[in-house]
């Protein structure tokens, strides 16, 4: 930067050394994202398609191209890795099935509560709802874990309605496979007990979130729902009083104005959400990082730890790399998907969306802008 | 539930002097409403309220009676425990380095980015910020084997320099500043160009002031990203002098997975850690969460 400063303007003309400044004044932040960005996807790339163990560099020339013998091991060849994978894939099915719409739920109950006009002490409600997402996830997971443990508070609170609560972040049953166990389904039948796709058995796909999971899912509604009310908010104060006047004076119900005319105003919004939900959930790490990943009958494993795990703790690099293309991959797909949708169906309403709530002469940009679950502005 | 919760919205006048004449109806809409914000807030809020009594429990107390809210023998025991057998100060110390580095090296390389991706006129300007756009969607959690495979390449791994130089600049930082830029007038900027004053200069005496709100914006993001950062700080380093408190305190928790009698050491590791974040809330609570309103009503 002090380039910038030492070199005076050419006296030449206002738009003088533009070029070269405005390269001067990106180059900072192009120069760290190409090299911690760019670069590095690039070579995992090249680790995903080799043989490197991990010794030296994954370029030196003892490293092999493999072709796409690490994604077979981990998709078609049938075997551990496969195993694990499918189990991964299977539990963050799951969570993204109960997390994205329970999150968004209740985040716009919320923020419909919230933003009622005679509402006193509304500020606090927003706080308090907003709070548990700026903190760690650190934090967050050791409280959970202290709440949830066999002798914890959430069992005392239900044990006082006569339930006996399971130690939650130990159980590894799946919540499907309770509920068929309480009418006496404990055991496959014909063809559930073969072995479908990922190699894993139709039995174990319908098993659905282990009880530990299911801690993981509420904490995951704790943490994201506060940021959600806020774009849900801010969607619902630029809905003008008049529609909800005009609403009143036609006699509409309160039903019915909730899903004939909130819901419809929402749509934008409510597309973000889901989106960004979704986006966000099929990236779980930090979470399962801390609780060790392994625990719970490798219930709570997800891709996103899974690849962590092959490369950093089985020093299976390129299959490690490989699940982290998959992801990567599927992600960009979900995100495509999303900014379609979004110009697709409202092109007038696209700034209701986060990262586009700046586009139209706003003084303040909105704090608000990366609500990955855990991992808030972190991320690039 | 949604639908019963709605019901007594639309009851409620908009204008609060109107309030004395509410119907018997809209009145329990109201009280209805309460309770359930009051039991959401209880649920949001309690958690962190009995974590903070329990961390001054003993560990047979805090697995014992875990929602009591006072301590039966208040103990400092954990306390005294992260600033003696656990290096939490050391941890604590590299997290507040780090993070004031990242935060100021943010708020600098983004805003001089997005300025010159605003203002300036340059080749290749259009597609470097449509790069960025396509970066905003690189998911950040499949970074972390890439990041640790090119520390690694560099000689950066296991330093601070690893550990804080991929983090100086994000995407969405510099599109939050282009878009901000993009937003103000460019008249004042142009007198003072006019009046021969070097693009840096116009930059950092005339843009950054006008840009406050923008910049504030992006330290608040900044140094929560950054103080409550996990993964990138797994796979940088792996000396424990360089632990920062995520790392750290999450070092804490695996490994005691279910033993259950460290609660108030863990606890209090939570606590210690989230203070700063939580003052930096609620010092800037109005415009973390106003500002997505206001941005609406440009």
């Amino acid at each position: 930067m002090a380039l910038a400063t030492a070199r005076p303007r050419r006296r030449g003309g206002i738009r003088g050394g533009e070029a070269r400044e405005g390269w001067i004044f990106i180059a900072p932040a192009v120069l760290i994202t190409a090299v911690f960005l760019v670069i590095p996807i690039l070579l995992a790339f090249w680790v995903s398609v080799s043989d490197w163990n991990g010794f030296q560099s994954p370029l030196n020339p003892r490293v092999n191209f493999v072709g796409l013998e690490n994604y077979a091991a981990i998709t078609v060849d049938t075997g551990l890795d496969q195993k694990n994978f499918g189990i991964a894939v299977r539990n963050n099915l799951y969570y993204v099935l109960f997390v994205v719409p329970l999150q968004t739920i209740i985040a716009l109950l919320l923020a419909v509560q919230v933003n009622r006009a005679v509402l006193r002490g509304r500020g606090f409600f927003r706080t308090a709802f907003y709070f548990p997402s700026v903190t760690s996830t650190v934090a967050i997971v050791i409280v959970f874990q202290f709440l949830f443990t066999a002798s914890g508070a959430v069992n005392a609170v239900i044990g006082a309605f006569g339930i006996d609560g399971p130690d939650w972040f130990n159980d590894s049953t799946g919540i499907i496979h309770g509920l068929l166990s309480t009418v006496g389904i404990t055991q496959p039948a014909g063809a559930l007990a073969e072995p479908g796709f990922l190699g894993i058995s139709g039995w174990e796909w319908i098993a659905g979130p282990s009880v530990a999971m299911s801690s993981l899912i509420m904490l995951a509604i704790f943490t994201t729902s506060g940021t959600f009310m806020l774009l849900f908010l801010a969607a619902l104060q630029s809905i003008g009083s008049e529609i909800d006047e005009a609403s009143l004076m036609d006699g509409a119900g309160p039903a019915r104005k909730f899903f004939s005319i909130t819901i419809p105003m929402l749509r934008p919004t409510l597309f973000t959400v889901l989106t960004l939900g979704l986006i966000g959930s099929w990236q779980v790490f930090d979470q399962i990082y801390i609780l060790g990943g392994t625990s719970a009958g490798g219930t709570i494993s997800t891709p996103a730890f899974l690849a962590y795990r092959s490369s950093f703790v089985d020093l299976e690099w390129g299959q490690g790399a490989a699940i982290a293309f998959i992801l990567f991959m599927f992600i960009i797909v979900l995100t495509l998907l999303q900014r379609w949708l979004l110009a697709e169906r409202s092109p007038r309403l696209r700034r209701s969306g986060k990262r586009a709530a700046g586009q139209s002469g706003p003084v303040e940009p909105p704090v608000a802008v990366t609500p990955t679950p855990g991992n808030p502005g972190g991320t690039p | 539930m949604t639908v019963t919760v709605e019901a007594p919205k639309q009851v409620a006048p908009r204008l609060p002097k109107r309030r004395r004449t509410l119907g018997g109806r809209a009145r329990t809409g109201m009280l209805l409403s309460y309770l359930i914000l009051i039991g959401l807030a209880l649920i949001y809020i309690y958690p962190f309220i009995i974590s903070i009594a329990a961390s001054f429990k003993t560990d047979a107390e805090a697995t014992q009676d875990a929602l009591g809210l006072i301590p039966e023998t208040v103990t400092f025991a954990a306390y005294e425990r992260l600033f003696g057998d656990v290096p939490f100060p050391l941890w604590a110390g590299n997290t507040l380095m780090i993070s004031t580095i990242v935060t100021i090296g943010r708020v600098f390389f983004d805003s001089l980015a997005g300025y010159a991706l605003s203002r300036l006129k340059f080749r290749g300007r259009a597609f470097v910020f449509a790069a960025f756009i396509g970066i905003l969607s690189v998911p950040g959690v499949v970074l972390l084997l890439p990041r640790f495979l090119i520390l690694q390449q560099l000689g950066l791994y296991d330093t601070y320099g690893g550990m804080i130089i991929p983090l100086l600049s994000t995407a969405a930082g510099v599109f939050i500043m282009k878009q901000f830029f993009d937003s103000i007038p460019v008249s004042v900027e142009e007198a003072a160009r006019i009046d021969g004053a070097s693009t840096f200069r116009t930059y950092w005496t005339i843009v950054l002031p006008m840009a406050r709100p923008a910049l504030v914006t992006l330290f608040i993001l900044s140094f929560q990203g950054s103080w409550n950062e996990l993964g990138h700080f797994i796979v940088s380093r792996q000396s424990p002098e360089l632990n920062t408190l995520t790392t750290g305190v999450a070092s804490l928790v695996s490994g005691q997975l279910g033993s259950g009698n460290q609660f108030p050491l863990q606890l209090a590791a939570a606590v210690l850690m989230t203070i700063p974040v939580a003052v930096l809330f609620f010092i800037f609570q109005r415009r973390i969460m106003n500002t997505t309103g206001g941005a609406e009503k440009g």
